[in-house]
């Protein structure tokens, strides 16, 4: 028995092995990315090799890693070796090269468009029928309303959530930060769960019925009407809400230690491809050069008026620091 | 002691002490107590695990045979499949060489800090897996302890296939010991003893005499392993990085289908674990059998448990 089972031991190292070394036979690029790009990618990577495979003659397998924006974040800071990050927003990607250095800080200035190919906007999913009238950002506190939106400490769509929410109330007749405050606790007074990401919410509020309205990004919010019945949920679009900018970028030092940096800046660029803009426009991603994509996909976008994290709130890095930093406001409203 | 009782109670021994409990009126229950008893379970039962049992397959085959096989044999889910049975393979076979080390050691010798090391081993019992996944972070990330030290040398542990394995072999680190420690207690070491005293040399001693004695705890004891390796969730979520295709296994593939709307394909993958879980009951049942029906090792440890 003992003999059979040192036997047994060695057949699994060297299994082991062979596994780990098949993965190094091809070029494969890892895109560390947030939740509701998986059928974007799903879709982008597969023309994205074919492409390369025309240009080069090198075949290239893309990997996908999804979850909550910061989640991600966190994850390639400890050492998920992603050659390209496509994550929720700029602040996750910031504090990728801050705690890392393995890229530049100013990479947002190295792709068009605050290097984001695609942007998003967030917008309400309701119930077919909108039982509770749910029109705009101040219906979300009207009594009995329930609100589903993930944790803005996990997920990088929540925070696009609350700086929205947050962005209305400042521009509302007699707006200040004091009665911006005082929105946004009444709101998440309403939030009966928070999930870690913005696809485990939809799931909580599509599959498990909880809650009236899901604030969510435009894209996810479209794809679950297509995939889950345009007869059990509507889209409903704010008066204003905010330009959601999922930013792209290479991770230099893993992509140049792994022989991929050519590849890698090959397949960002990709996405602002006419291919890529219309794959993203077909995703219900708006694309950076709208232009480029499917008209038909582009007239599916709703007119809306929107603000910017930079016009409003100054920026990333002082908005991460003043409203979702451990003691910073989210932790005040949240906590009382 | 609960592996030597369930072990030494199987079959007839059980049977005959039921009777003869039920037959004496001072240790009878009332009928309706009895009923009661037996109703809240056979409910309970019913509930919380035939129906979401049942469930699992109903879900998995919603959308047809087709969709069930093609969810199975999709690549992403065949190299899920083959990094669940490496992990198992790889921290089946180290627990068990540690497993009868530290059973061995504990059972037939006195030594220094001997509880001490039967609380290391329970730890991964106690300690929740996510901590256990986290703790490898810490440990092995790269802004952990080993963190520069591995990324000089390029060795990749934590969101690689090695993680995977070592969260594996953390989290089912106890089964096959805590499965023999009572066992070998419980049969003392006079066999043993005899075996040396008659010129067995110590390797001779544990082939012929101790291994054949703990085998069915020590298959036992694999099974359980086995079934915590294939199934651990938490712990590998957490050294994963989730990447499809690569360093995914079964359970984190059927959250990934989960959340991609495919719940059929979801469930599908999941009837794979359920099913799993099934044979893994057959053969414990199996085994439990072999070892209660009148094997001479068997008696050997009915008799040493009694």
């Amino acid at each position: 028995m003992s003999s059979s089972l040192i036997r047994g031991s060695l057949l699994a190292f060297t299994f082991a092995a062979s596994f780990a070394g098949a993965a190094h036979a091809e070029t494969t690029l890892l895109n560390v990315s947030y939740d509701p790009t998986r059928e974007l990618y799903q879709d982008f990577n597969p023309q994205f090799a074919k492409y390369w495979k025309d240009k080069t003659g090198q075949d290239v397998t893309i990997k996908q890693s999804h979850g909550g924006s910061g989640k991600q974040a966190r994850a390639v800071i400890d050492g998920l070796e992603a050659d390209v990050v496509t994550l929720a927003l700029a602040y996750d990607v910031d504090a990728i090269a801050a705690k890392t250095g393995k890229f530049p800080a100013d990479w947002q200035k190295r792709l068009a468009n605050n290097s984001s190919p695609y942007t998003s906007t967030i917008v309400f999913l309701v119930r077919k029928g909108n039982p509770k009238g749910i029109k705009d950002w101040g219906d979300l506190v009207k009594p009995g309303v329930e609100v589903i939106t993930p944790n803005p400490k996990t997920s990088g769509g929540a925070r696009w959530n609350y700086l929205a929410a947050w962005g209305y109330a400042l521009q509302q007749p007699g707006g200040n930060e004091a009665k911006a405050k005082a929105f946004i606790t009444d709101l998440f007074k309403h939030v009966p769960v928070l999930d870690s990401g913005a696809r485990g919410a939809t799931n909580t509020f599509v599959q498990r019925g909880i809650g009236d309205v899901l604030l969510a990004w435009e894209n996810e919010a479209f794809l679950s009407v297509n995939e889950l019945g345009p007869d059990k949920f509507e889209v409903v679009v704010p008066s204003v809400t905010i330009v959601a900018e999922p930013p792209v970028t290479v991770v230099d030092a893993v992509a140049t230690k792994r022989g991929t940096a050519e590849v890698a800046k090959a397949y960002l660029d990709y996405l602002y491809s006419p291919a890529g803009q219309k794959i993203a426009a077909r995703h219900y991603c708006r694309p950076a050069k709208p232009e480029l994509a499917d008209p038909t996909d582009v007239a599916r976008f709703p007119k809306v008026k929107t603000f910017t994290i930079d016009g409003l709130f100054g920026g990333w890095a002082k908005t991460q620091k003043a409203h979702f930093d451990d003691g910073g406001v989210f932790d005040q409203i949240f906590t009382k | 002691m609960a592996a030597a009782t369930t072990l030494a109670w199987t079959g007839a021994a059980r049977a005959d002490a039921a009777t003869r409990f039920e037959a004496q009126a001072a240790t009878r229950e009332a009928p309706w107590v009895k009923w009661l008893i037996l109703g809240i379970s056979l409910a309970f039962f019913a509930v919380f695990l035939l129906l979401p049992l049942v469930a699992v397959f109903v879900e998995a085959l919603r959308k047809g045979w087709e969709t069930y096989w093609s969810a199975l044999a999709h690549d992403d889910a065949l190299s899920a499949i083959g990094l669940t049975l490496t992990a198992a393979a790889i921290a089946v076979p180290l627990n068990l060489v540690f497993g009868v080390a530290a059973a061995w050691a504990i059972a037939k010798f006195e030594f220094r800090g001997k509880h001490f090391l039967i609380t290391l081993i329970d730890l991964p019992f106690s300690v929740s897996p996510v901590i256990a996944g986290l703790i490898y972070v810490l440990i092995f990330g790269a802004q952990g302890w080993l963190g520069p030290w591995l990324a000089e040398h390029d060795i990749r542990i934590i969101f690689a296939v090695p993680g995977i394995v070592l969260a594996t072999v953390f989290v089912t680190f106890p089964f096959v010991a805590r499965e023999l420690i009572p066992l070998m207690q419980a049969q003392g070491r006079e066999e043993e003893e005899a075996a040396l005293v008659l010129g067995a040399s110590g390797w001779q001693t544990f082939r012929h005499v101790t291994l054949p004695n703990i085998k069915w705890g020590l298959l036992y004891g694999v099974i359980l392993c086995n079934a915590r390796a294939m199934g651990e969730f938490g712990a590998v979520s957490v050294v994963s990085g989730h990447i499809r295709g690569q360093t995914n296994t079964l359970p984190l593939h059927v959250e990934i289908l989960y959340n991609e709307y495919q719940f059929a394909a979801a469930f599908a993958v999941a009837s794979l674990l359920a099913l799993l879980a099934l044979v893994t009951l057959t053969v414990k049942t199996w085994v439990e059998h072999r070892a209660g029906s009148g094997t001479p090792s068997s008696k050997a440890q009915q008799d040493a448990a009694s």
